[in-house]
């Protein structure tokens, strides 16, 4: 069964946050169905009992201190934000559907 | 003598024996760049003045009797998606096109501590996606064996700049073969490390679990020098491996008495170009001449390790990329609420590779995909890691092609990523199982393009791929090539 | 139709570390904006995470005093979503493996103690902070973000959906809270956002065993909203449900001011966090040895402290739960019981007087030395002075930490009793009022407290009310 991204394609758009125009829309559909009809070869592959690779490393979590370092100063922190207000970062307004999110 | 045609290492010896100084040093790299990066276009950010700056240093250092390390006034470029304090790193794309990072990655600290000007970043496919150094939101760089030729990538403008002769050393980053392929299309050497032996805190992440920072050279003696300094356990990177590192420096003589080797055959793998075949072959029989014992061994799940890659990498980096938001640095757009100006931010942002690869990886990992997809991936990539597991039960080393094809035109696979994610088909499974891989030059097509060798070891042993780089460059004359640039006046002469 | 009500509640806790649970950056409260905020917590591209020990710590801590199963490995995953105060567009949190799995917490409840059980006790990192400019989140023309907080250790703990009315959450919140802070994991600062709540609500016909349709409460700031928006949230869903309506699954906000739930409508399918193992952090991977060190440091938890003032003092189970709930005024409890054994008027004392007086000046009982209560009360019991004096004077202890010793010094405020003293003062009492005295042989009870009323004037309350009584009754 072959995959059909033109369905998808809005909904990942979105949840991707990534606004494209209607014909890049139509040819990404195309490509990515492609692409994922390749990548879906790997269902032929027996992978009962295999437990997935996360990490190939394989190690438990490293611990630090807990001990103060120094922050960036401010003016650092923020010299690459493009909307700046009173030592804050701007944006704009929430909608409701946003909120609902979070 | 001109200097920017000089070894890593012998420009270490002649600085330390002050037979020239690091501004004289500098200079020369700067003016070669100048001749030859306007053709190629292997930079995105020069730093002249900076690394005058210090070179001038490191001279007065040197003058002062201070004990410095070799590599000190060693000029290095450096791929631009590697955090530089106060120096724009923008991984070649529009959305970090001015973002200046307030700190260095660790490996940057480590250079700048060692006292090695940086001349520059180099050009990249935008966020080290692609395989061909065109998906930079800048320009594409340039094969200097033929301009008309890609570079291979992502890490092209490293590769490009060390072949010919703009910088001595560079710094890559490859996750499914961003330095071996583009060294291999290049004709240089290229070492991506074992995942967690070079520190990846300050690399912009693509796939977090398969980003290795390596080193592209001419010569396996330099690789080993930068790997030497940048390699190691830090305490930032959790991932980072605790192990001591060893002098990779010396005492890089290949025991061939002793050495097993395993040929790799490539089962079902399409458009592999015969040359190719033939120079991995004439390796292996150069090997078994010189007393290595050699033997085939397949890797049969090769190709469906590309597949998992398609699926692992953009996963992780349709994460890793969700923070190019417009709020807090980078390109930012417009929009009457939050979502709009996210969307339309990312959508002008970013680059038709980039939101390709975001697309599937959100895919992937989104409800009802999830296990299908993704989680399928990353258990096949546990199958691969047993294969690797099973090779190096018989061999010490693998032994196959960095690319299947010699440098290919540009433009030739823009319109079809399918085909542009098969150029990386011999380098992905070796990122997928963590282990250590390296691209050093085999031979020259009937074109006259590089032909690249890959080697492959178990992990941590990159010192064993150095040793064998080594004696490939032993076999050669003249050691190491450079591409003549007929095309530049002058162009120089082509040997080391 | 009668309805059952079924609620689980999804508690976040901010663990009391130095630094945040990735980068060394303070996680004071009320710093200037943005001024804790590194590459790390600010999702700088390029930067990593590496754990703090003392926010696992704290987190197992949390854990264990909840009764939860810690896992000897768990693993942190990130949620991938979009908002402008999450810096790296994921919240590194657990997902499948979460830290601790089940526990039960019991709390008293009208109908007596019951154990409420958990599902899950985890560890992830806190958003920053959106500052709405405009009246509310979704009206404004714009918000400003700090990231200050980004980065801080968080706990969620969830629970079983095994709660009934709002008051009972609000009783299992205020129990959780308790242990909490017992634990030392938190200071659950409902005002500060250190301790916050969700809450999931359904109704089921009574005798179901499925869940219904459920609803999502979101911003309620107190334990009061908490009671409050569930209560209101409640009569909303059976409205629905008796009108043959049925209820639409989505996330409502408490609105304080209308004191009523208010609907967001959520995209379809919006909540996509896509959801995978943490590339960036290994599996997290506790000793048993750590897990039972932290077992046995353990401090001693609020049922246990119940129990044993119940036991060692012989209090009564409203003052045990009172000096067990409010966990200061137990503490100065005993501390004071160390050096005074009378128990009963102690007790009698500090939930009376003191938390009287506490309250009215807005102090704590940490700011009042208990060694200042037993001499004020030892003063007392020696008939230095007497009752009304000893309760002026703990009022001023309250305001000023003076000692109640140096008080009765300065203003001669120690009682005045003996006849020597009493006598002239009885004698002219009733030679000035001929009238009281007279009702009083009349048998009118009332008169002889206006004569005692009027010594206590001249002393100025000094003298013992008892002993006048006497000299009165034999002088008329
Ligand atoms: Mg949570
Ligand atoms: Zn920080």
């Amino acid at each position: 069964m072959p995959v059909d991204f033109g369905k998808e394609v809005d909904y990942v758009a979105r949840l991707a946050r990534l606004s494209l125009e209607p014909g890049e829309k139509e040819r990404m559909a195309g490509q990515l169905s492609e692409i994922l009809e390749t990548a879906r070869r790997i269902q032929e592959l027996d992978t009962t009992d295999v437990e997935p690779t996360s990490h190939v490393t394989e190690l438990p979590a490293v611990l630090r201190e807990d001990r103060i370092k120094l922050s960036l100063p401010l003016n650092r922190a923020l010299q690459n934000s493009p909307r700046r207000e009173k030592g804050f970062v701007k944006v704009p307004r929430i909608t409701a559907s946003e909120q609902a999110e979070e | 003598m001109r200097l920017y045609e000089q070894t890593a290492a012998d420009l270490s010896r002649m600085l330390q024996s002050r037979e020239v100084s690091s501004v004289e040093v500098v200079r020369s790299f700067l003016e070669r760049i100048n001749e030859v990066d306007p053709h190629l276009k292997a930079f995105i950010t020069q730093t002249p003045v900076m690394a005058l700056d210090s070179g001038g240093e490191i001279d007065a250092r040197r003058m002062r009797g201070e004990t410095i390390h070799p590599l000190a006034g060693v000029p290095v470029a450096v791929k631009d998606n590697i955090s530089t304090m106060d120096l724009r790193t923008t991984c070649a794309s529009r959305i970090l096109e001015n973002y200046i990072p307030p700190f260095d990655a660790t490996v940057i600290s480590a250079i700048k501590k060692a006292g090695m000007p940086i001349l520059g970043k180099t050009n990249l496919d935008e966020f080290a996606m692609g395989s061909s150094t065109e998906n930079s939101a800048f320009y594409p760089t340039r094969n200097p064996w033929d301009p008309e030729r890609v570079p291979g990538g992502s890490s092209g403008g490293s590769a490009v700049a060390v072949a010919t002769g703009m910088a001595p050393l560079a710094l890559g980053s490859d996750t499914g073969g961003s330095i071996r392929q583009p060294a291999s299309l290049c004709g240089v050497t290229g070492l991506r490390p074992t995942y967690g032996r070079v520190s990846r805190y300050g690399l912009v992440a693509f796939a977090s679990s398969l980003d290795q920072i390596g080193t592209v050279s001419t010569t396996a003696l330099d690789g080993a020098l930068l790997m030497s300094l940048v390699a190691g356990y830090d305490p930032l990177d959790s991932t980072s491996l605790p192990d001591q590192i060893p002098d990779y420096s010396t005492g890089l003589e290949l025991d061939l008495k002793n050495l097993r080797v395993g040929l790799i055959r490539y089962g079902r793998v399409e458009g592999f170009d015969p040359q190719v075949t033939e120079t991995v072959t004439q390796a292996a029989s150069l090997l078994e001449e010189h007393g290595a014992e050699v033997g085939e061994v397949s890797l049969p799940l090769t190709d469906y390790g590309l597949s998992a890659y398609y699926l692992i990498a953009p996963s992780e980096a349709s994460s890793n990329l969700g923070r190019y938001d417009g709020v807090r640095y980078g390109f930012c757009s417009d929009g009457d609420s939050v979502e709009a100006m996210f969307s339309r931010t990312r959508g002008e942002g970013f680059g038709p590779e980039v939101k390709r690869r975001i697309m599937i990886g959100t895919y992937a990992l989104s409800a009802g995909y999830y296990d299908a997809y993704y989680l399928k991936a990353m258990k096949v990539r546990t199958l691969i890691r047993r294969d690797y597991e099973q090779a190096f039960k018989k061999f010490d080393l693998l032994l196959g092609a960095a690319s299947p094809t010699p440098a290919f035109k540009l433009g030739e696979k823009t319109e079809d990523p399918l085909q542009m994610y098969l150029s990386d088909v011999c380098n992905i499974t070796d990122s997928l199982a963590g282990v250590p891989s390296l691209a050093v030059p085999g031979g020259f097509s009937s074109s006259g393009l590089p032909i690249g060798l890959q080697l492959t070891a178990r992990p941590l042993q990159e010192k064993l791929l150095l040793k064998a780089a080594r004696f490939f460059e032993e076999q050669r004359q003249p050691a190491f090539l450079r591409p003549r640039l007929e095309y530049l006046e002058g162009g120089g002469s082509n040997e080391i | 139709m009668k309805y059952e009500v079924v609620i689980g509640l999804e508690i976040h806790v901010e663990l009391l570390t130095a630094s945040k649970l990735f980068c060394g950056c303070s996680t004071a409260f009320g710093d200037e904006p943005n001024s804790n905020c590194c590459p790390v917590c600010l999702g700088l591209p390029g930067s990593l995470p590496v754990f703090n020990r003392r926010a696992i710590e704290l987190a197992v801590t949390a854990a264990l005093a909840l009764n939860s199963e810690v896992q000897l490995t768990s693993r942190f995953d990130r949620k991938n979503y979009f908002y402008p105060d999450l810096p790296k567009a994921y919240q590194v949190s657990q997902y499948d493996r979460p830290l601790a799995r089940g526990g039960s917490l019991e709390v008293e409840f009208n109908g007596g103690r019951r154990g409420v059980g958990l599902e899950r006790v985890h560890l992830e990192e806190e958003a920053g902070k959106l500052i709405h400019a405009g009246d509310s989140i979704i009206g404004a023309g714009y918000s400003l973000v700090d990231y200050n907080r980004a980065g801080i250790p968080l706990l969620e703990i969830v629970t079983a959906p095994e709660l009934h009315s709002g008051r009972e959450a609000r009783l299992f919140l205020e129990d959780l809270r308790t242990v909490l802070l017992y634990s030392g994991v938190s200071d659950c600062k409902m005002e500060e956002g250190s301790l916050r709540c969700d809450a999931n609500i359904s109704l089921r016909p009574e005798g179901s065993s499925e869940l219904g349709t459920k609803a999502e409460v979101k911003n309620m700031n107190s334990f009061r909203s908490v009671e409050l928006a569930l209560d209101y949230e409640v009569k909303r869903q059976e409205q629905v449900l008796s009108g043959g309506g049925s209820v639409v699954q989505e996330t409502c906000h408490w609105d304080e001011e209308k004191k009523q739930t208010i609907a967001l409508r959520g995209k379809e399918g919006s909540s996509d966090y896509r959801y995978f193992p943490e590339p960036d952090l290994l599996p997290l991977v506790l000793e048993s040895d750590f897990i039972q060190n932290l077992g046995r440091s353990l401090p001693e938890l609020p049922a246990a402290r119940q129990n044993r003032l119940r036991d060692q003092y012989g209090l009564e189970r409203e003052e045990a739960f009172l000096l067990t709930a409010n966990r200061e005024l137990g503490d100065f409890f005993e501390e004071a019981a160390g050096e005074y054994n009378d128990y009963r008027t102690l007790v009698n004392w500090i939930q009376g007087d003191l938390l009287y007086q506490l309250r009215e000046s807005g102090k704590q009982a940490e700011d009042l030395e208990p060694t200042l209560l037993v001499k004020l009360l030892r003063l007392l019991d020696e008939g230095s002075i007497n009752r009304p004096v000893a309760k002026e004077l703990l009022a001023e202890m309250v305001q000023t930490g003076a000692d109640p010793k140096k008080l009765v010094r300065e203003r001669g405020l120690e009682r005045i009793s003996g006849l020597e003293s009493l006598l002239p003062l009885v004698e002219q009492v009733i030679a000035e009022n001929p009238e009281a005295v007279e009702n009083y042989r009349r048998g009118k009870e009332k008169a002889l407290a206006f004569l005692v009323g009027k010594v206590m004037a001249m002393t100025k309350g000094r003298a013992d009310p008892a002993e006048l009584n006497r000299l009165f009754k034999e002088k008329i």
